[in-house]
Formats: C-alpha cells, structure tokens, sequence
C-alpha cells in the first residue's frame, strides 16, 4: 500500500532541516567526533549505519542527526506508515537494525523470533525509567490499568532466548520504551459550541457531518467503544479484549452513525487529520498530539480535550533486531542508551509526547518548557514545537494539566485484540457500507 | 491492383531466401533470441508473481504468518460475504457512471480535434493542453481537489456569494460526486486519445461524399464516424474500466474514506496481513476485469483497427 502523506506546510523547511541534518551528521562522521556517548573505541565504528524504521511521529530526520553527531556514526532514520513498519519487520527483518514500534506489537515479534532480548544491566536508564514500563503502576504505586494493551504485559521476557514474555519484571527487557502518551479527542473549541467533557460527543447528533474517526480497525475501535460506552449505548467487560458479540454490536453501532451521516470523513494518517480540522471540514475527532500542535501552529484553535472517562494510552518503543551482532549490536546498544538520555524526550516533549525517562528530558528542556509540557503549569513564555514554530502563547496552560493527572487516567492501552482477524474483517464492513 | 499485390509481397521473401544461406544460425534460433528478452522479462515480472498470487490464495493465515495449504476458505469467504457484493457493486456503479461520462466526452473533444480544428499544428497544441493536469502527481491532482471542494473551498465560498444557498454545499467533497469527478478528470485522456487515433484514419472522402448527397453534420456523425470509431472507443473504455476497476487511492481520498472500491477491500486485507484472502480477493477481481474486457473485445474486433 502507498500511503501518501503530504505535508504542504512544513515540508520544505523540514526537508532543508535533513538536508543540513545529513550534513552535520556527515561532518560529524568525517571528522570522527565523538562526544562522550559512544563505549566503543573501534576505528570502522564511523563506518557503521543503523537503519532505524519507524512512523513520522517518533521518526523524525532532527534526532537521526543529532544522534549520528554525538554518537560518530550513522543514524539512518526511515519514516514509514504504520501497514509498512509492520510488514517491513515481519517480512524483511533484516532490512531493518532498530525497529520503532507500537508496544503491543511485541508479542507477534516472540512468535516470528525477530526481536533481540536487551539484558537491565546493558541498558543504563531502566531504574530511572518511569514505573508504568517497569512494574505496571504509577509513581504513588497505584496500579495503572490493564484493559487492553498494558505496557507492563508485554515488557519482559522470562529467559534470555526471548521465547516468551514474563508479566512480572526480569533482567531480560524485550523492548527498549521511549515515549507514551495518553490520547483523547481532538476539537475545535471555536466551533463546537459548547464545552466538550465526554467521549460520547464524538457520537452526540449535535456534530453530524463533523465528526471523524481514524480508520484503523486496532485504535478506531477503541475510540469507537470509549464513546458508544459514555453514551450509555454499550458495556463492555475489556473494551481491550472484546468477544465477537461486543465486536459486533460495536460495529453495528457504528454503521449506523455512518448511515445517519455522523462522519464527515475518516483519516489514515497525521496529514489527513490536520487538513480535516485545520478547514474546518470536522470540528471533533479522534486526533494525535502533534497533530494538535500542528494545527495550533497555523494559528488555528485546537484542544486535545480532557474527558471524563479517560484517555486510550499508548507506548512507543525500540526493538534491537535479532541480527544485529559485533560491532554492530554494540553500536545498536549505544544508540538506545543516547536515545533516552535526554535529547531526544527534549525534542518529542515539545509535540505533546512524554519520555519514558523524564529526568533525563527535563535537563534538556528550558525550565518553562518542562513546567508547560511535563507540570501542566501556564506558559511562562511563548512555547514553541520542535521545529521551532510558535505552538502557545504565554500565560496558557497545556490541556490535561501535568504528566500524572494525563497518564493517571488511562482507561484502556492501545492493543491487538485476540478476535483481531475478525475485528478487521468487521471494520472492513463499517467502512465500506 | 490484385495482380500486383501478391507479386509486391513475394518479392522481399525470396530476396530473404536467397540470402539465407548466409545466416549463420537457424531461423527459430533467431526468432527466439528476438523475443526472448521480453518473454524473459514477462516470465519473471508477470506470470511467476501472478502464479504466486494464485497459490498463495489458497493459504492458510494468521496475524504475521502465512502456512502452506490448499484450502478454499478464502473464496467461499469472498462469495459469501456481504460485503464483496456491496464493493463490487460500488466499484461496478464508478465504472459505469465514468465509463458513460468519459464516453460521451472524449468522443466529442476528439470529434472537435479532428475535424474541426483544421490545422495539424492547432491539433497538436490543443492535444499537449488535454496533457497539462498531467504534468503533476496524481497524488498532487488529487489532493488539490480538497481545498476546491471542500466546506470552506474555493466553489463553496464563489456558490454562497451568490446567495443561492446559504449553507456550503456539502455534498461536493467526501462523497460519490467528488470520486466521479476526480475520475473523470484523470481518464477522459485516456479515451480522447485511443478515438483521435481511430478519427485520424477516417477517409476524409468518405465525408465529403456524404456531404454531397445531401447529410447533414449529425447524419455524417451518426452514420459514418461514430461506427468508424468504434474501435477506438472500445479501445478508450478498456483503459478507463481496467483504472477504475483498479483504484483504490482516488476513491479513498476523495470520499474521505467513507467509500471503498474492491481494491480498497485488498489493500485494508494487505494491511491486516492477511494475504491469503488478499490474493483471493485479486484473483476474482482479475476474472471479472478479464471478463470485462473480453466482451468489450468480442463487440469490436480491436485486431482490425490494429493491424491496420
């Protein structure tokens, strides 16, 4: 499948950022500057490339050049849509050295043997990592929620080979975590009309032929189910786990809002869902952080709303491929301990997404970023995003409030569902009828 | 005329044979090198994946894995499935309502090239302007209709200054009327083109003779250029159904996902991973456009206007 994204907007000052990117990461190769990350002392260390393989929101060409710069080799970063990461390291696991993937994804990686388990002791962050990849709770050790894809249950293997995973905490880590965020709808606060609190909105008859919903079967669904249930509409036992009947029901539901004429459209990618609410074409819909931050870029009021019954969770992580070996898993070790170590949770931190080692990012970060981003206070002065557009003005507060108040409300985790071949076959009817 | 033809025709072949000997390997060794390369390329590239299509779609599946089988699960899943016959019958109505549109349109702009446009240097110009949308993306082309449809788009804003209506027309975009559109726009090329060809070869004579006894420009329409463009007609509407029939991209964008083709259906199986019914899927749409196209073949007889 080709998935198109085109990034009117920002791409030419992206593109002229890579090409200077590449550049400096050349310069940096050529001249052998080594600043302090790298273990490896090796000659042929400038030699190596590690082709990293993930989606436009964590892939980004500013990280693959700051990391090449520091660590004095190549980072070759490849953005790619969410089918093709999936293919790529299923089908061609070579091809790939890092694979940037959805946590829940991890399981289907022990059945095809593709993922190198990573021991505590080689990965320098892990006590500082924060609780809800290492032991499943929050700080004030609260339990998180395990409806559907919990972190925690995909996070450690029970032996070194990796042939199975261990819900309880192993010195055998299947994934490197680095970040995560809590997911919610986004609006369009000058057109809704009133305040928006619940999920069951996005299905409230008030925004027909202005709601959208992302046409993935594994998240739609979710956010799907989040709204049908706050409407009193269904009742789920795991809305993460759903039986064929909830399956169902759901998707029945949901074809009759489409019939109804609720959707004005479905997304597929981060582009598609910046244009429907940046036009005004949708004024309420499933939506990403960075998406809200690219909108608010143009100028254009848009709120990643808190919601009362709580957020989809997801996580994002690093797999180290099984065929990395020598010199080249050492520079793959490396490069997953520079990944945490601060700049680069800087830099995502400034589209909305958490690291999963927060001290680390907050030494990166301008003490008012961090208060904006990570603390939930007002802008102490204008916020920028990463690519340094103006995002905020001072004095706002970022919607959600801080990190804890965000995550401490997930409902349910991103997931694959056991009923999965049957979930798509379903969604597969909701979009063509 | 009669008598000289066959004499014409001979004369090459024995010039052939008397330097035969000359040759120094057999003819079918010569013939086969001629068209190996492309038999070759055709082998590879064309039959070896499409049979591997066909054997896949007979395989079993799970999420990340595909097992050796010879079951037909897959089909009887595409024939029982209420939603093959609802994508089928919605990429049926594209084609049909573009196939009549295109028609109807590129019959007329190529019967205004070729006989009205009186100069071979206007024909041309006028031929190189139906190409300037093409010199973009059709990702681009496509994109592009957003912003001009769309609630706050160019139409609506020029439609509600007029005070007719005083709603944006939604209807325009993410919807049946825009994926037509879209269509129309990129295909009627590829009928025009296949009927100036076919227009061209129209003996002017033919014309005139008509014109003077007596018909009138819709009679010499009628009676003489439309059935003399039949073939490339038939030809034009091949390539416009084979490309509606095949899409999935136009119509996703466009109806803003609210509407899927039958390679829509594919590329979500694709995506899934599940190939075996993907392949299946393929393999049905691949009889049906074969079948598509050999009862246009079976109406016209392409050959002649081929070999001509």
């Amino acid at each position: 499948m080709a998935d198109i994204s085109v990034d009117q907007e920002s791409g030419p000052s992206r593109r002229a950022l890579l090409k200077g990117g590449a550049a400096a990461a050349g310069l940096a190769v050529g001249s052998g500057a080594i600043t302090g990350f790298p273990t490896i002392w090796a000659q042929n260390i400038k030699d190596i490339t590690l082709a990293h393989v993930g989606q436009s929101f964590s892939v980004i060409p500013q990280i693959a050049a700051q990391a090449s710069k520091d660590l004095g080799f190549k980072i070759d970063m490849q953005a790619v849509d969410y089918a093709t990461q999936l293919n790529r390291t299923f089908t061609q696991p070579e091809s790939i050295d890092i694979s940037d993937l959805s946590i829940n994804v991890v399981p289907d990686l022990i059945k095809q043997g593709i993922g190198m388990p990573v021991p505590t002791s080689k990965y320098k962050w892990w006590d500082k990592t924060v609780p809800i990849f290492t032991k499943g709770e929050y700080p004030d050790g609260k339990k998180a929620s395990v409806q559907g894809g919990a972190p925690i249950k995909f996070q450690y293997y029970a032996d070194k080979d990796g042939t199975k995973l261990s819900a309880t905490p192993t010195e055998w880590l299947a994934s490197i975590p680095t970040l995560y965020n809590a997911d919610t709808l986004g609006i369009r606060p000058d057109l809704v009309g009133h305040k928006i609190d619940s999920w069951a909105e996005l299905i409230n008859p008030q925004f027909k032929g202005k709601a959208s919903l992302v046409d993935e079967a594994d998240i739609g669904i979710l956010d799907a189910a989040m709204a049908l249930e706050a409407a009193g509409q269904m009742k789920y036992a795991d809305k993460g786990n759903m039986t064929k009947a909830e399956i169902d029901k759901t998707i029945a539901a949901l074809i009759e809002l489409k019939k109804s004429g609720q959707f004005r459209s479905f997304w597929q990618n981060f582009d598609q869902s910046v244009s429907l609410m940046a036009s005004g074409e949708v004024v309420i819909q499933s939506m990403w952080s960075p998406a809200v931050t690219e909108v608010r870029t143009r100028g254009i009021a848009c709120e990643f709303v808190p919601l009362k019954e709580g957020y989809r969770g997801w996580g994002v992580t690093l797999v180290p491929m099984k065929h990395l070996s020598g010199l080249k898993l050492d520079a793959a070790m490396d490069y997953l301990n520079w990944y945490n170590s601060g700049w680069q949770g800087a830099f995502i931190a400034r589209q909305g997404y958490y690291s999963t080692v927060p001290e680390t990012a907050k030494a990166m970060l301008e003490p008012y970023e961090w208060d904006y981003w990570y603390e939930g206070k007002p802008a102490a002065q204008d916020i920028k995003d990463p690519f340094g557009k103006m995002m905020e003005k001072a004095g706002n507060k970022r919607d959600g409030g801080a990190l804890w108040d965000r995550m401490g409300n997930v409902a349910v985790w991103n997931c694959l569902m056991d009923e999965q071949r049957y979930l798509t076959k379903r969604w597969n009817e909701f979009i063509s009828a | 005329m009669s008598l000289a033809a066959p004499l014409l025709r001979s004369a090459p072949s024995t010039k052939a044979a008397s330097r035969k000997p000359a040759r120094p390997w057999p003819n079918w060794l010569v013939s086969w090198l001629q068209v190996g390369p492309l038999a070759l390329v055709l082998l590879f590239m064309f039959v070896m994946p499409l049979i591997f299509v066909v054997v896949v779609s007979f395989f079993d599946y799970e999420r990340v894995q595909i097992y050796p089988a010879f079951l037909l699960d897959n089909y009887a899943e595409i024939f029982t499935s209420a939603v093959t016959g609802r994508l089928y019958l919605k990429t049926l109505e594209y084609a049909a309502i573009v196939e009549a549109i295109t028609l109807v349109l590129g019959f007329f702009v190529a019967y205004y090239l070729t006989f009205h446009v009186r100069t071979l240097r206007w024909r041309i110009i006028l031929m190189l302007a139906c190409t300037i949308p093409f010199f973009t993306s059709n990702v681009i082309r496509m994109i592009s209709w957003i912003p001009f449809l769309g609630r706050n788009g160019i139409l609506n804003d020029a439609v509600m200054a007029t005070h007719l209506v005083n709603q944006p027309l939604d209807f325009l975009l993410f919807s049946d009327f825009a994926v037509i559109l879209a269509y129309v726009h990129i295909f009627t090329l590829m009928m025009v083109a296949p009927i100036v060809n076919s227009m061209s070869k129209i003996d002017r004579s033919l014309i005139a003779a008509a014109r003077d006894a007596g018909a009138n420009e819709w009679m010499i329409v009628r009676d003489i250029i439309l059935p003399l463009s039949k073939t490339g007609m038939a030809l034009g509407s091949v390539l416009v159904l084979t490309q509606v029939m095949g899409d999935y991209y136009i119509v996703r964008v466009l109806s803003g996902g609210k509407s899927a083709g039958v390679v829509s259906g594919i590329a979500t199986q694709l995506n899934a991973f599940e190939y075996p019914p993907a392949a299946a899927s393929s393999v049905v749409l691949l009889v049906i456009v074969l079948a598509l196209v050999i009862g246009i073949f079976s109406i016209v007889d392409v050959r002649k206007e081929l070999a001509e």
